[in-house]
């Protein structure tokens, strides 16, 4: 029941949204993102480059095509919530944050620097942010808490939260799953940005997490799939989530580390790796032909 | 030195030998446990303001949250048994207003969930209340697993929670009360066993202001929860030998009423700290580290569970082996002294 009112909003909301972007426009701005968190981990000298490439496209469309929550409703009681349980990948939102007008772009400049609030995982300091996160294992409970609030208070709002794939090694995920499943909450998604490099190597060979869409299942969530880089499909995934009344929803979205950049794309160094002054240019070349190839 | 069966060398144990010690409950009127206010107070406050939730892990029988649950239903959340979920789940709700009171065994809740405790609650400051149950020694029996005696070491060196040990109902009432209240976390720890109802100068509580529970010259103990009763039977034993004893009920480790500590040191001449939790990290290393910094070169002894495997008994039997007792207390007074 909860869900169709919910849903009604979203679309009321949507309807009435001055900011709908198309899809090559959001295409678009993930390369704009792309630029930018390199800009800025190479200016901090520190970052975590490939885990925020992955995550990029998930960010752009939830943040300006999927959720309710912008600067002038950020105190709304009713906005949507957005939980970075993967906060080493903070440069992405950061740069997310900033395009939606939460802080000037600019004072980026200082992130990681001494006494900049732009610290290498999320922090409430930062103007957008709802927890401190940057420890795993965390964001589930704390989403599952919000969701849990809001099926209390009768609200209308969605909660996400990302995951990283290695992440899910991390006991707590499953005590939030089993609480998620058990109390219903239809208004809670967790996305998996399942780009299988964790920063010793393949999930796989680490602790292996699979069978992903199994587990889930088997913890009473909707599981759904999703191609992490294809805009159109994140939107009308993410858009429509939850689909199932009664479930959580579990996006898992297959994602390539170190996304947009050929020589990081699937390669575990750049975890955290910072790109010389070459690499970078060449980065930048790479990303700023794409960006040409989307206005043509 | 850590008190031990073997280190523990009471050189004046004979003076007391034929002492007539006064039992605390023959002097003082016994009240219920803390625990048992806790829970009355709490069901009081969720009647008047439905945003009051408890989060329990499979807690709410030790806790005596179970008239809570019957009476409403709708604001207490079960996680299971689940302790970093529940630190975590707790931190969402009250992200979003509610004031969440979680609460567990104080053994599960101060060392399965410290990183929740750290990021989610004390580090993004949102306005949980942590409830250990059954702290310190309270499980006695049941043995190291189920025993508390690090969680004010490991919450001291956390920035942005407060500490807090009631010493009796009306500490504890008051405590609640003011949790209820508080925009900033709260740690609130308690045992299990009836407590009397202990005097004090003004019948009033604040976090982070000590209350003297008896006021004197010669010694001061400086207490904390369940081991201000004993303090206070130890100054009763020393009255009758001359000797006047200080007791401060210390129920705010964090923020530390340093001003209180300093005047009963100023005026005493040896301070005795005593406490239900090791004595590495607790209320002794608090008011020695201040006492150094402050210049103030006075004898003093840390009472406590010493860094050893804590010996096997009920929570009085532990205490009484370890010095935490009328009997005791006044023994390592009448030694400083």
């Amino acid at each position: 029941m909860e869900t169709t009112i919910s849903s009604h909003f979203r679309i009321f909301f949507k309807f009435f949204s001055m900011n709908n972007l198309t899809i090559k426009e959001l295409e678009q701005k993930s390369v704009k993102y792309r630029m930018a968190l390199l800009k800025y981990i190479k200016m901090a000298n520190a970052g975590h480059t490939g885990g925020s490439l992955s995550c990029t496209d998930i960010l752009n469309v939830l943040y300006n095509d999927v959720m309710n929550v912008s600067p002038e409703n950020f105190n709304d009681p009713n906005r949507d919530r957005y939980i970075q349980s993967k906060g080493h990948s903070v440069e992405a939102l950061y740069v997310v944050l900033a395009d939606q007008g939460f802080f000037p772009e600019t004072e980026l400049e200082t992130m990681c620097r001494y006494k900049s609030p732009y610290v290498g995982h999320p922090t409430r300091k930062v103007n957008g942010i709802e927890f401190n996160t940057g420890a795993l294992g965390h964001g589930l409970s704390i989403s599952a808490g919000i969701a849990l609030a809001a099926k209390k208070d009768k609200a209308p709002y969605r909660v996400f939260t990302l995951l990283g794939d290695g992440e899910l090694a991390e006991g707590s995920n499953w005590e939030a799953a089993m609480l998620a499943a058990h109390y219903k909450l239809d208004n809670l998604v967790a996305i998996l940005d399942h780009n299988t490099l964790q920063i010793t190597g393949r999930n796989a060979e680490v602790c292996n997490p699979e069978p992903i869409n199994e587990k889930w299942k088997a913890f009473g969530w909707n599981v759904v799939h999703v191609d992490g880089h294809n805009i159109a499909e994140l939107s009308k995934v993410l858009d429509e989530a939850p689909t199932v009344p009664g479930k959580p929803t579990f996006v898992i979205a297959r994602t390539t580390k170190g996304k947009g950049v050929s020589f990081m794309e699937d390669v575990k160094k750049w975890h955290h790796g910072v790109p010389t002054n070459e690499q970078y240019e060449i980065a930048i070349n790479e990303l700023g032909a794409e960006q040409i190839r989307l206005k043509n | 030195m850590p008190q031990s069966p073997e280190n523990t060398k009471f050189h004046k144990a004979d003076k007391l030998k034929n002492a007539q010690i006064k039992m605390t409950s023959t002097i003082l009127k016994m009240g219920k446990a803390n625990l048992e206010i806790f829970s009355e107070t709490l069901i009081e406050l969720g009647k008047n303001d439905k945003d009051i939730l408890v989060v329990t892990s499979d807690s709410r029988g030790s806790g005596k949250l179970v008239p809570f649950g019957e009476q409403l239903p709708g604001q207490i959340v079960e996680v299971g048994i689940a302790e970093q979920n529940l630190v975590g789940v707790a931190a969402g709700l009250a992200s979003t207003g509610k004031k969440v009171f979680a609460v567990s065994p104080s053994c599960f809740l101060t060392a399965r969930s410290l990183e929740q405790v750290k990021n989610d609650v004390a580090y993004s400051n949102m306005p949980v209340t942590l409830i250990g149950i059954s702290a310190g020694v309270s499980y006695g029996a049941l043995g190291t697993t189920h025993h508390s005696l690090h969680d004010v070491a490991v919450f001291r060196a956390i920035n942005n929670i407060d500490i807090v040990i009631p010493a009796d109902n009306f500490e504890t009432r008051h405590a609640i009360v003011a949790a209820s209240q508080s925009k900033k976390p709260i740690f609130i720890k308690f045992g299990k066993k009836n407590m009397p109802n202990l005097p004090r100068l003004e019948q009033s509580f604040e976090i982070g202001k000590a209350s003297v529970i008896r006021e004197g010259n010669d010694v001061a103990f400086i207490a904390c929860g369940e081991t201000v009763a004993p303090a206070y039977e130890a100054a009763q034993i020393l009255e009758e030998k001359g000797i006047s004893a200080e007791v401060i009920s210390m129920h705010t480790i964090k923020p530390l009423d340093k001003e209180a500590i300093l005047k009963s040191a100023m005026k005493c001449k040896a301070v005795v700290t005593v406490e239900e939790h090791s004595i590495y990290g607790g209320l002794g290393e608090a008011c020695s580290s201040l006492f150094m910094e402050e210049r103030i070169y006075k004898p003093f002894k840390i009472v406590g569970i010493p860094d050893e495997e804590t010996v096997s008994g009920l929570q009085t039997e532990i205490f009484d082996h370890y010095g935490i007792s009328g009997k005791g207390l006044s023994e390592t007074a009448l030694n400083l002294l």
